[in-house]
């Protein structure tokens, strides 16, 4: 196959555009995405501060690296939650890619600073670990990205991703979720920080092609607790329908965000507190994130009273 | 040749398979959810290979 802009050997096909890229044209075609999306959605400007989410994985690695080869200013936060050699082996290449190019890494380790890992949180609260793991990041992103003064909290979603979340949305019929499911969740004064997803026009096959054309060693093995998880199966699912058939996810998923989001986005959005144990917005008195500390600390035992 | 799987990382022999879109057929991959790498080269489904090639079959599906 050769690549579509210089007959050069291509190293990756996609269907989807109708193309093959060579790794320089590849390279091109990746940062045009996410510079495209970038303005599409007036996600941020050339002199924001931004605070990359970083897991160690293809994704978030991928974007840093876009980013600031695109001149923007990125630091990222690494979320340790104690899954082991797992979480262990994430953070070696996160800290590695942020060494080698010298850029900023804060680490936040959920059990040091919240006293409970994922693991024991899925344990104690009978929940699929997913839903404790995402719920442990929102809550410590937003709050690193408010506590550091950051403008814009960036996550490394791709296509896939979101095409996966809406397909379960639209399953459950989920009017809640659809209604906020969006490229930009805008900033609240509530303390909620304005969150952005500049991978969605780029599937996951692409950010891990990336990685590789760019040299970027990242973390290749599943999380222990995720694999053969729902979004999972979504996301070979779909896969299996864009082989069928290329360009369905992106259908799929911008058609929605084009033509259907509106209908779901009548409803307010829900007025905010503060949370009366951590002072983080909450739409009830004490957070989300606060209530599964508390039940995961006197599991393990390091707290008796329940609140 | 040798096939690389990975999550969890195992190897398996596979034998008389002239090209990459081949390859995948035989093992049912979904070319969509993988990578195809030799060395650290990415491989497009027309590519031959030979019985003597060492190839990664990389997941891409990922996260939660």
């Amino acid at each position: 196959m050769k690549c579509r802009v210089c007959r050069d050997r291509a190293v990756i096909q996609m269907r989807r555009h109708n193309a093959n890229f060579c790794k320089p044209h590849f390279v091109e075609h990746v940062h045009r995405q996410v510079e495209k999306t970038i303005h599409e959605h007036r996600m941020f400007e050339r002199d924001d501060r931004l605070l990359l989410g970083v897991s160690g994985g293809k994704d978030s690695l991928a974007l840093w690296d876009v980013l600031t080869n695109l001149g923007y200013r990125v630091d990222g936060v690494y979320l340790h939650l104690g899954i082991g050699e797992y979480s262990s082996d994430s953070l070696v290449f996160s800290k590695e890619f942020a060494a080698k190019r010298g850029l900023a890494l804060q680490v936040v380790d959920l059990p040091t600073a919240y006293g409970f890992s994922v693991p024991e949180a899925a344990d104690a609260g009978g929940r699929v670990a997913c839903s404790a793991c995402g719920l442990s990041k929102r809550y410590i992103l937003n709050k690193a990205a408010d506590d550091g003064g950051y403008d814009v909290l960036v996550m490394g979603h791709n296509l896939d991703d979101e095409a996966a979340t809406l397909f379960g949305n639209v399953t459950r019929w989920d009017l809640d979720y659809l209604g906020r499911q969006a490229p930009v969740l805008p900033a609240s004064e509530d303390g909620l920080a304005r969150k952005v997803k500049p991978l969605i026009r780029l599937a996951e096959r692409e950010t891990a092609a990336y990685c590789i054309v760019q040299g970027i060693d990242y973390e290749v093995e599943e999380c222990p607790m995720a694999a053969g998880n729902t979004v999972n199966r979504y996301k070979e699912w779909l896969n299996r329908l864009e082989e069928e058939s290329p360009g369905t996810k992106a259908n799929f998923l911008f058609g929605f965000w084009e033509r259907a989001a509106p209908v779901f986005q009548s409803a307010p959005p829900p007025q905010l507190a503060v949370c009366a144990e951590c002072g983080q917005p909450t739409t009830g008195t004490t957070c989300a994130f606060c209530r599964l500390r508390n039940q995961t600390l006197v599991h393990i035992g390091k707290k008796t009273d329940h609140v | 040749m040798k096939v690389i799987l990975r999550q969890p990382r195992r190897e398996l022999e596979v034998e008389g398979v002239a090209k990459v879109s081949e390859l995948l057929k035989r093992l049912d991959v979904v070319a969509e959810s993988v990578l195809v790498i030799r060395g650290d080269e990415l491989l497009t489904p027309d590519l031959p290979l030979s019985d003597d090639d060492v190839i990664e079959l990389r997941p891409v599906i990922s996260g939660g």
